[in-house]
């Protein structure tokens, strides 16, 4: 299911884009597809992209591995959208609430070496802002901010 | 396009060019393997070129510091060598890069051995 909105704003025309996407690795690269499309329009840079992109993958990794657990019956709502300043990326899926406190840190000395528990470091470390809430009906919602000029 | 893996032998030192996207699945896991099997084969000396590498996630750090413990407790070393801009900067701010021996001339890796 796909829903499209276009809304007119005097400086920009924002545009977002809403999915429902199934719980596999294949979503993964549609994410990415889909963030990296309004990105580009959006007016990132390359290094942004880049950016961009992999938060989107370890976002859409932790909803599709850790929320739903493949789960074929639960879908991971994605949506994307920017306005004249930022691009907002939503991603929420269908699990177990997570406590992402409880990840260790990954940049102590005596974790350096584990091989998992990076991705929420990484997202924080490439998008400007970063949000996790546990919603009512069930599921972690990953709110994650570019703003578009930010050098 | 997901993982390749090409390893040839220089000296005693297995090199493993490796090209492609390691990334959580396939990728990953080939890598995995790969380097489970050279140490099941008593192969002590590693050098990974991660040269052709376009892009590396979370899972595929998580396989490089897995293939680096798996190796070095075996008695066996494993290097980088070539690493891009992007990979380059991961392994910095993961604070990784300082844990691997890079190297960016493959003869000079292959005699740090």
């Amino acid at each position: 299911m796909a829903v499209l909105r276009m809304q007119e704003n005097k400086h920009h025309v924002p545009d977002t884009v809403e999915r429902f996407l199934d719980s596999t690795l294949d979503s993964v690269d549609s994410a990415e597809e889909l963030a990296l499309g309004v990105a580009q329009r959006a007016g990132f840079d390359e290094d942004d992209l880049m950016k961009i992109g992999m938060a989107v993958r370890e976002s859409m990794v932790n909803a599709v591995v850790h929320g739903n657990r493949y789960n074929s019956h639960k879908k991971v709502r994605f949506s994307v959208g920017h306005n004249a300043d930022r691009l907002t990326l939503r991603i929420a899926d269908e699990g177990e609430s997570f406590d992402f406190a409880t990840v260790p840190d990954p940049l102590a000395p005596e974790n350096l070496l584990r091989t998992s528990g990076r991705g929420i470091f990484l997202i924080r470390s490439f998008m400007d802002e970063f949000e996790m809430r546990h919603l009512d009906v069930g599921g972690t919602e990953l709110t994650l901010v570019k703003y578009l000029v930010s050098k | 396009m997901s993982v390749k893996l090409n390893t040839r032998q220089v000296g005693d030192v297995t090199v493993v060019d490796v090209a492609g996207r390691i990334t959580l699945g396939e990728g990953s896991s080939a890598l995995r393997d790969a380097l489970r099997e050279m140490v099941s084969k008593s192969q002590k000396k590693i050098l990974l070129n991660l040269g052709d590498v376009s892009y590396i996630d979370s899972s595929g750090i998580g396989e490089l510091v897995s293939g680096f413990t798996t190796v070095t407790n075996s008695g066996g070393q494993l290097k980088l060598l070539n690493l891009n801009k992007r990979v380059k900067d991961l392994l910095q701010i993961t604070k990784l890069y300082t844990v691997f021996d890079v190297h960016e001339d493959e003869a000079g890796a292959i005699r740090s051995f």
